[in-house]
């Protein structure tokens, strides 16, 4: 928790030297509590106040990164317990599962390598990669990691509960800061020597939180800061309830042994209960999330809902209010009129390019809003209609004189004439995925 | 070391009860649902009390659905073409409450009269024992006339009439208070409009028992996150004690989930969004589970294998209550 100007000044050495730029320590504290100003430019701070301070600067929750290069991914740094409140930061990562005795190990771990989706122009892809070390056998296990590290660079979560196991597989690939999963009351000595050894985040866990605060601060006297935690729960109800208690004591009691991403598992006997498990997880409070199987149709919706729940609520994704040429326009192509709300953008637009007929689409200013709530807004009504179409110069693009309104304001046909002279409206479709039907039966540029 | 101390919120309101459903006093059902009482956030059992399980509402239709997915209408088989039948099969795949939308009546869908509506009706009261949800068209005229005719042909069943809007309440609660039904009061995503609705009910003496609240529910990837925020704020809000927050909340997720592009397209879809009836399912499923998360009371839903798993799922939630 953050201190306060006061409590930062009890910290100073009140010399009121004037080196750090402002008059007196008191003035600096101030401007340090609101982030104006580094602890830095205080010469004569003494190691104990900076480490005070540098603990109440820190944030309730870890940001931990796991994986090294380009893949790697950075989960924590959360500092609110409902979206609305602000927004939630850092997407937890999907890894999927592999045992280190699969037969197809290169193969699976190919696959989940290039997987790749888009969703309102953003590629979407897995984060990471977990070997198990189901064989129990450390050297199946080292050979099982340089397997998949010789087909992907997504980082890696090494599941073994045998220190030798996991000691092995880092001789192979220790160097790409994988995640060690996991540290027990048990093993916690030995797993984190070898995670500060190779200076690799480590999960740690226990089935109860006062045995996980314990072994927090056991790895933590031996110098791992990287920390992810396994509560030990695997069922709906228990990882709901466990998790927002997590969450709740990082940023309601700031309390440090505890503040960590966690690392939920979402292993099910169905694909349907594997997606529900990592779907309550995605919105309740994980960082990392293992599922059991590359199975494109939980995956997907899962992404979809990581990036739902992630979307700052301040800031809705919208597209640069301009005319979007689809496909190879010409004076005959059609002009359909939208909203500048990303997702109906790229629905619209992905439905044109399906169609194949080229369209000019008018994406006029709907304060990022959808089309029909914008205009029950009262921010796409004829007037803008007529004035985006004017501004776009379009009677000068195209030979016609028709333009294409999305179904739910067919209300606004007539007005958008009146405010038009000389342009006719046709109705479209409700919705986007009636597109390609709309382009091949109704619409006629003569 | 810092003591470990859970923090539990102690909050001063809860979710009002509702019952749907009536066994005597001209109700004919063989049980009622009830739902609400929650004295805490979602499934959060270690807070306080949660003394009904949300449940699911089976959606059926007074005409065969020929525009809806394939993937839906090939587990739904040849029941669709009977609301009756239709609904017996929902209550034996375990859904507590029937949907029923009187889409017929519709002036573009056939327009069927009042009196088809109210046949349809006792056709379905007739052929389950479970309470009904029944939802007029959606045109505010039609719904005044479907619903008030209704509303008096089954009087006393605890029926929940829906929708009843900003636009048209002042008909569809008198409908309900001379005749002995709850409202579902439907409002777009906002929680001040939500509350405004139910103030409006009230003030007609409609009591708060007897109003359930549609937030209206965005599918998973058209707008879940809106709902999502509204629902946790309305829920944060009803716990707080703000009185006008306090109905249980539905959510009708199988009609917007089979809506989208990724329920209803097989060919032409990337080869990454899976199988479609896998991806419909789960598409459905996890819509319920994360309003459910948000606070809802009564999901309905479409698909067979959806009602099952997400039964399933309240009971693997509802774990620990």
């Amino acid at each position: 928790m953050a201190l306060t100007g006061l409590e930062i000044y009890k910290l100073l050495p009140k010399t009121n030297c004037k080196e750090c730029g402002f008059p007196t320590c008191l003035a600096f504290a101030m401007k340090l509590a609101q982030k104006g100003t580094e602890l830095a430019n205080c010469p004569y701070v003494d190691e104990e106040a900076k480490a005070a301070l540098d603990a109440a600067s820190a944030p309730p929750i870890r940001l931990v990164a796991i994986g090294g290069g380009e893949r790697r991914f950075e989960v924590g740094n959360e500092t609110v317990l409902f979206r609305h409140e602000k927004t939630f930061f850092h997407p937890p990562g999907l890894v999927v599962r592999l045992r280190d005795d699969d037969p197809a190990l290169a193969e699976q771990a190919t696959r989940i390598d290039a997987y790749e989706v888009e969703r309102v122009g953003i590629k979407i892809m897995l984060d990471g990669i977990a070997v198990d070390n189901v064989s129990g056998d450390a050297a199946t296990f080292a050979k099982a990691v340089a397997t998949v590290k010789g087909v992907s660079a997504l980082p890696l979560v090494l599941i073994s509960d045998d220190p030798a196991a996991v000691e092995a597989a880092l001789a192979v690939a220790g160097g790409d800061r994988p995640l060690i999963c996991a540290a027990t009351t048990d093993t916690w000595q030995k797993m984190a020597e070898l995670a500060k050894g190779a200076g690799c985040p480590l999960v740690i866990r226990a089935d109860d939180l006062e045995s996980l605060a314990a072994l927090a601060h056991d790895v933590q006297g031996l110098g791992v800061e990287d920390i992810v935690l396994d509560p030990g729960t695997r069922d709906l109800a228990g990882n709901l309830a466990v998790f927002t208690q997590l969450r709740r004591l990082a940023l309601k009691k700031n309390f440090r042994p505890l503040g960590f991403p966690i690392i939920a598992f979402a292993g099910a006997a169905t694909r349907e209960e594997q997606a529900l498990l990592a779907a309550s997880a995605v919105a309740k409070y994980a960082g990392v999330i293992v599922l059991d199987e590359l199975d494109p149709s939980v995956i997907y919706p899962l992404m979809t809902l990581r990036q739902n729940v992630y979307t700052d609520p301040q800031k809705p994704i919208q597209m640069e209010p301009k005319l979007y040429p689809v496909g190879a326009v010409t004076d005959k192509s059609p002009i359909f009129v939208t909203t500048n709300f990303s997702l109906t953008y790229f629905t619209v637009s992905g439905e044109i390019e399906a169609s194949g007929v080229p369209v000019w689409l008018v994406v006029a200013d709907g304060d990022g809003l959808s089309v029909l709530t914008s205009w029950a807004a009262g921010k796409f009504d004829a007037e803008k209609i007529a004035k985006t179409v004017t501004s776009y110069g379009m009677a000068d693009k195209v030979s016609h004189r028709k333009l294409v309104l999305p179904g739910y304001v067919a209300a606004l046909s007539g007005e958008v004439e009146e405010e038009l002279p000389g342009w006719q409206v046709i109705v479209g479709p409700r919705e986007a995925v009636d597109i390609p039907s709309f382009l091949k039966t109704v619409w006629k540029a003569d | 070391m810092t003591e470990l101390e859970i923090p539990v919120e102690k909050w001063s309101g809860a979710v009002r009860l509702v019952t749907l459903g009536a066994t005597g006093d001209g109700g004919t059902r063989t049980s009622t649902v009830t739902v609400g009482g929650e004295a805490a956030l979602p499934f959060l059992h270690f807070e306080g009390q949660i003394p009904n399980a949300p449940v699911v509402a089976a959606e059926v239709v007074d005409m065969h659905p020929a525009d809806w997915s394939p993937a839906l209408l090939e587990a739904l088989g040849d029941d669709t073409r009977d609301p009756a039948a239709w609904a017996r099969k929902m209550v034996g795949l375990g859904a507590d409450l029937i949907s029923l939308k009187l889409r017929s009546t519709h002036p573009d869908q056939g327009d069927r009269s009042a009196a088809d509506a109210v046949a349809t009706v006792k056709s379905v009261l007739a052929a389950v024992g479970v309470p009904l949800i029944v939802y007029g068209p959606g045109v505010v005229d039609k719904d005044n006339e479907v619903l008030v005719a209704v509303a008096e042909a089954t009087k006393g069943e605890r029926i929940a009439l829906a929708n009843c809007e900003e636009k048209n309440y002042r008909t569809i609660v008198a409908a309900a208070l001379g005749n002995g039904h709850l409202v579902v009061a439907q409002t777009p995503i906002d929680v001040n409009l939500a509350k405004q609705l139910n103030i409006l009910i009230s003030d007609m003496g409609l009591s708060l028992d007897r109003i359930l609240m549609d937030p209206n529910t965005g599918a998973l990837g058209y707008g879940i996150e809106y709902t999502y925020s509204v629902m946790e704020r309305l829920r944060l809000a009803a716990l707080m004690g703000d009185g006008m927050t306090q109905q249980p909340m539905l959510c009708t997720v199988g009609e917007e989930t089979w809506r989208q592009k990724e329920s209803r397209v097989a060919e032409g879809v990337p080869a990454a969004w899976g199988d479609l009836v896998d991806r419909a399912v789960v598409w459905e499923t996890t819509t319920a589970l994360t309003v459910l998360q948000s606070g809802a009371d009564i999901v309905s839903l479409r698909h067979p294998k959806s009602i099952a798993l997400v039964k399933q799922t309240i009971a693997a939630l509802m774990k620990g209550a």
